[in-house]
């Protein structure tokens, strides 16, 4: 019996082990490449108009963990999102919205029949302010403090998932 | 419920990724257009799986190679033009991994793979032609080979 | 009724299974008799039973019984026939009742033709193929039962993923299962003989024809695979190197490799733990492609069905399968005495550098496809590993490949004279440099790398044919004579290698001269490409039984005289709702011209988006690899095979 026979055995246990690992990772999930830097350079106007709705500006003003939010009428997660979303601001979230790609009406409508979560929505109508932040779907969620992208959530935010992994994160960018 | 979810988001994304994505607006300098075809080949379609922003049918792709396109027509060279993508959603737009410290296994096991087959091949050669020397063939196993031989001609 | 029937079978084919692999391998380490001759025995009863629970699913996809969840999911009343019976291995829970189906088939395959074997080796290779099945069997029946009931029963189902109903995409998986699951053979034979402490030429004989045939089932099954991403996902392309194709790419090389060092153990008795363990790492390798597939570990646009949980339990399963034999291995390869010595230049080693050189290209494709995971676990870093990596690193080990199967079939065994090689082969290398060459020259240049794959691919056509004319003597009287009683493995090889070629030319033609023309086109447009003309005529509404659909036709001309008219269409099925196009090819012997078109502009219904390619030598792809199957098929059909066991002189 030669040590080196192991040796097949022995690759075999750790693929094995990454493979299991890998079995807890998304791998649709693509974390974004602006985490610690600050959000990029943009103003966008409100839903159905030309004054500024808000801006990078706005955004590197607050000195509280916000949320920043792109969503769309014609996104079907959305709707799933939609209530945590307000119950986030029933606790005192402050949420900014985006909305991506979408037409005006759509959007107002979306808002009066699923209720605003929002603290300022604007209008992201060619989709390529959303590109700069790096969204590749909607809805995704960005945490931000003093303008600086904390962390990236694609896909709907469901409760179990933020009190798991978003909360933390909350709390120890507030530490 | 949380998978299913993530399931379905996955699939609404996808839906009408497979479809044939053309575009209207085209560069007016074939060279340039090329060039753009042969960027747009190299960056992954962020909500298909596996596929180029060519192939893909998608919103997000057909924004992407609008883009491709306008940072060509602004002069961009071709890693400035990637870079202009990695900076926004990271090295994962690559469908070719860039050649660094992460990467350098990737690259190189091909390479190292070869070397250290070569190497175990002519170790244990090595080690059998010093062995025959020291004990020479048996009668039975000098037959067993002619034996062999003869019948290998064959193929 | 029939259904709680298929599900009760499917218990008695997992219990006799557990018999088949249990008793008589008691029986066998302990030589008693009556408890191995249980063995055969149980390995049909199971095939019976497999195949009365498979009908039975067969059967609630046919009359559409939709208390069945898993007919519910995947099938529809409105769907044809064809696609109603390929739904029963289109979704999760039939394609690994499938597997196990298979498995139980070669099972019984083995039990039958097997019965001259030294009959403690049978006894113990038919128990491993029962414990292997007898995993399968626990997956279905703990985790993916296949005939679990709904109350209340839908009325209708959810249909099937529209890219599946084709009728390529219909015979792709029983290909290929039978293919992954024929490897399971020479794994049991593998672990069997590690068992027994004996490798053999009678045991290298033995595994040749199982590792064939999978090997042509394999080849089949992929090429049917990647024709059908080429005609239906209409891109043009028909290799993507995606992490599902991968999976199936992986243990063929790792078989070709096997196929090649078996013919080392027959005919030298040598390399003999390195055949065993190849044959275990070829399994490994089927197993491994349908954990990624079934598990989710890597998402992609051919998995249909991916489950977390499910994964857990494959991967168990996994490790117990290939870690437990890649233990025995280190434990008892030491007892596979080495045999017969060569030198550098003669066709073992040539074989030698043919493994070496499939078997890294196989764990580069893994680790190719792995590495975004990998690096994702270690680092949470997400980079992708796509098509360019592969292409690079696939063709860096595939160029001395092919150098080397020109000059391997000419050299001989133990020991070759290499100025007699060099004379007689440099006239056939120089040729097909030449040739390629003037080809290059003629074509106007381009990418030098089509020229090296050009002129691999006509290097190999020539030494091959080469080599054959000089084994039949082809000048010299009686050559008939001779070329009728070559072996049939010699005739298979030379078959094999020149399919290779053949299919090594249309993929330089395809991949490096290919070219396309898109745009958004009116009625009566026209547009060039590949020396065609085509002219867009019109567009027309279509109904199929599921689906709706606008066929556009275009007129084909070449040189002002017409042609054809292709009549691709862009379908959107009614359940699940999912566009997909049905491109228009006319393949000719010099190139595919591919339309597809996609969706109406929005402006108005006569400007359509559409696609051409134009693939030069496309055809030659395909045809490349069916000369390689009926080449295996032929070195199947090989007398020595067909005998099965050795004669009682060798030992």
């Amino acid at each position: 019996m030669r040590l080196n026979m192991f040796i097949p055995f022995a690759i075999f246990c750790l693929l094995s082990a990454a493979l299991f690992v890998g079995l807890n990772l998304n791998p649709g999930n693509i974390p974004s490449a602006l985490i610690n830097d600050p959000v990029p350079e943009f103003s966008l106007p409100i839903v159905g108009g030309e004054e500024i709705g808000f801006s990078s500006n706005d955004l590197g003003a607050e000195d509280e963990v916000i949320l920043v939010n792109f969503f769309a009428s014609w996104c079907a997660p959305c709707y799933v999102e939609h209530p945590f979303l307000m119950k986030l601001k029933e606790r005192g979230y402050k949420i900014y919205g985006v909305s991506y790609k979408d037409k005006a009406r759509d959007t107002n409508g979306f808002i009066e029949r699923q209720g605003n979560p929002y603290y300022k929505i604007a209008a992201d109508e060619m989709g390529r302010v959303s590109i700069d932040w790096g969204v590749y779907g909607v809805p995704e969620t960005y945490i931000i403090k003093n303008g600086i992208i904390m962390y990236k959530h694609a896909g709907p935010i469901h409760e179990m998932e933020f009190e798991d992994k978003i909360i933390p994160i909350i709390e120890s960018i507030e530490q | 419920m949380r998978y299913i979810l993530s399931l379905f988001v996955l699939m609404t994304l996808s839906f009408s990724a497979l479809a044939v994505g053309v575009d209207e607006v085209r560069l007016a300098d074939p060279a340039e257009e090329a060039r753009a075809q042969g960027l747009m080949k190299q960056l992954r379609c962020l909500v298909c799986q596996n596929q180029s922003i060519v192939d893909s049918d998608a919103a997000l792709a057909k924004d992407l190679r609008i883009i491709v396109r306008e940072r060509i027509t602004a002069g961009d060279n071709d890693e400035q033009a990637l870079s202009f993508m990695t900076s926004r959603y990271g090295d994962w737009v690559l469908l070719k991994p860039p050649f660094d410290g992460g990467t350098i296994i990737l690259w190189l096991s091909p390479l190292l793979l070869l070397i250290v087959g070569f190497y175990i091949v002519y170790r244990s050669q090595k080690g059998r032609q010093t062995k025959l020397i020291v004990e020479p063939l048996s009668a039975k196993e000098q037959s067993r080979v002619n034996e062999l031989l003869k019948e290998g001609n064959g193929d | 009724m029939i259904v709680e029937i298929g599900h009760y079978t499917l218990i008695l084919a997992c219990c006799l299974s557990f018999i088949q692999g249990t008793i008589p391998l008691y029986g066998a380490l302990n030589n008693k008799g009556r408890l191995m001759a249980v063995s055969a025995p149980a390995a049909y009863g199971q095939l019976f039973f497999a195949i009365l629970s498979f009908a039975a699913l067969m059967y609630a996809f046919v009359v559409s019984d939709f208390s069945v969840a898993n007919v519910a999911r995947n099938s529809h009343t409105l769907k044809p026939m064809l696609y109603k019976i390929s739904a029963v291995w289109g979704n999760h829970e039939g394609s690994i009742l499938f597997w196990a189906l298979i498995l139980s088939i070669y099972g019984a395959m083995v039990a039958y033709f097997g019965r001259n074997l030294p009959k403690t080796l049978h006894v113990k290779v038919l128990a491993i193929q029962a414990l292997v099945g007898l995993g399968f069997y626990l997956f279905l029946l703990l985790t993916s039962n296949p005939f679990e009931r709904v109350y209340p029963f839908p009325m209708e189902g959810n249909g099937l993923n529209p890219l599946l109903q084709d009728p390529g995409l219909a015979f792709h998986p029983p290909l290929l299962y039978m293919g992954y699951v024929g490897l399971s053979v020479t794994f049991s034979f593998a672990v069997g003989a590690l068992i027994e402490g004996r490798v053999d030429a009678a045991w290298a004989r033995w595994v040749r024809p199982w590792t064939l045939l999978a090997w042509c089932f394999l080849t089949a099954g992929i090429t049917l695979g990647s024709w059908w991403a080429y005609y239906e996902l209409g891109w043009g392309g028909w290799w993507f190197w995606d992490p599902v194709e991968n999976a199936s790419l992986m243990p063929w090389l790792a078989a070709t490799a096997l196929l090649h060092s078996a013919i080392v153990v027959e005919k030298r008795d040598t390399l003999k733990s390195w055949t065993v363990l190849l044959a275990i790492i070829a399994f490994s390798f089927s197993l491994l492609g349908t954990f990624i597939v079934r598990s989710g570990v890597l998402t992609s646009v051919h998995a249909f069905a991916t489950d977390p949980e499910r994964g857990v339990f494959i991967l168990m399963f996994l490790f117990l399968v290939i870690g437990g034999s890649l233990l025995l291995f280190a434990l008892r390869a030491d007892k596979l005495q080495p045999g017969g010595l060569f030198a550098p230049i003669s066709r073992e080693s040539m074989l030698v550098i043919n493994n070496l050189l499939l078997s890294v290209a196989a764990v580069v494709v893994l680790f190719g496809t792995l590495y975004p995971l990998l690096r994702d676990a270690f680092t949470g870093d997400k980079i992708t590993v796509g098509p360019p990596f592969f292409n690079i690193a696939f063709g860096f080990l595939m160029i001395p490949l092919l150098l080397v199967m020109g000059v391997g079939p000419s050299v001989n065994w133990k020991r070759a004279d290499l100025k007699g090689l060099a004379s007689r082969l440099s006239f056939v290398f120089l040729t097909s440099l030449a040739a390629t060459i003037c080809f290059f020259i003629i074509s106007g240049g381009g990418d030098i790398m089509a020229a090296v794959w050009l002129g691999l691919g006509l290097w190999l056509a020539l030494s091959t044919l080469f080599e054959w004319a000089e084994r039949i003597k082809i000048f010299k009287s009686g050559a008939i004579k001779r070329m009728s009683r070559q072996p049939r493995a010699s005739l298979g090889m030379s078959f094999g290698h020149l399919g290779l070629a053949v299919a090594v030319i249309g993929m330089a033609g395809s991949s490096f001269w290919s070219t396309e023309y898109q745009n958004v086109m009116a009625y009566g447009d026209k547009a060039k490409i590949g020396g065609y003309e085509l002219e867009f005529i019109d567009t027309d509404g279509v109904t199929g039984p599921n689906y709706t659909a606008v066929k556009a036709s275009f007129d084909v001309s070449k040189e002002g005289i017409f042609i054809d008219t292709l009549e691709p269409e862009a379908r959107v099925y009614l359940t699940p709702p999912m566009p997909t196009t049905e491109a228009a090819i006319l393949s000719t012997f010099s190139g595919d011209l591919f339309v597809v078109i996609g969706e109406a502009n929005s402006e108005g219904y006569d400007r359509w988006a559409v696609r051409l390619y134009y693939k030069p030598l496309q055809i030659w792809i395909w045809s490349g690899v069916i000369i390689m199957v009926i080449g295996g098929l032929i070195s199947l059909s090989d007398r020595r095979f067909r005998t099965g066991a050795p004669k009682g002189g060798k030992k």
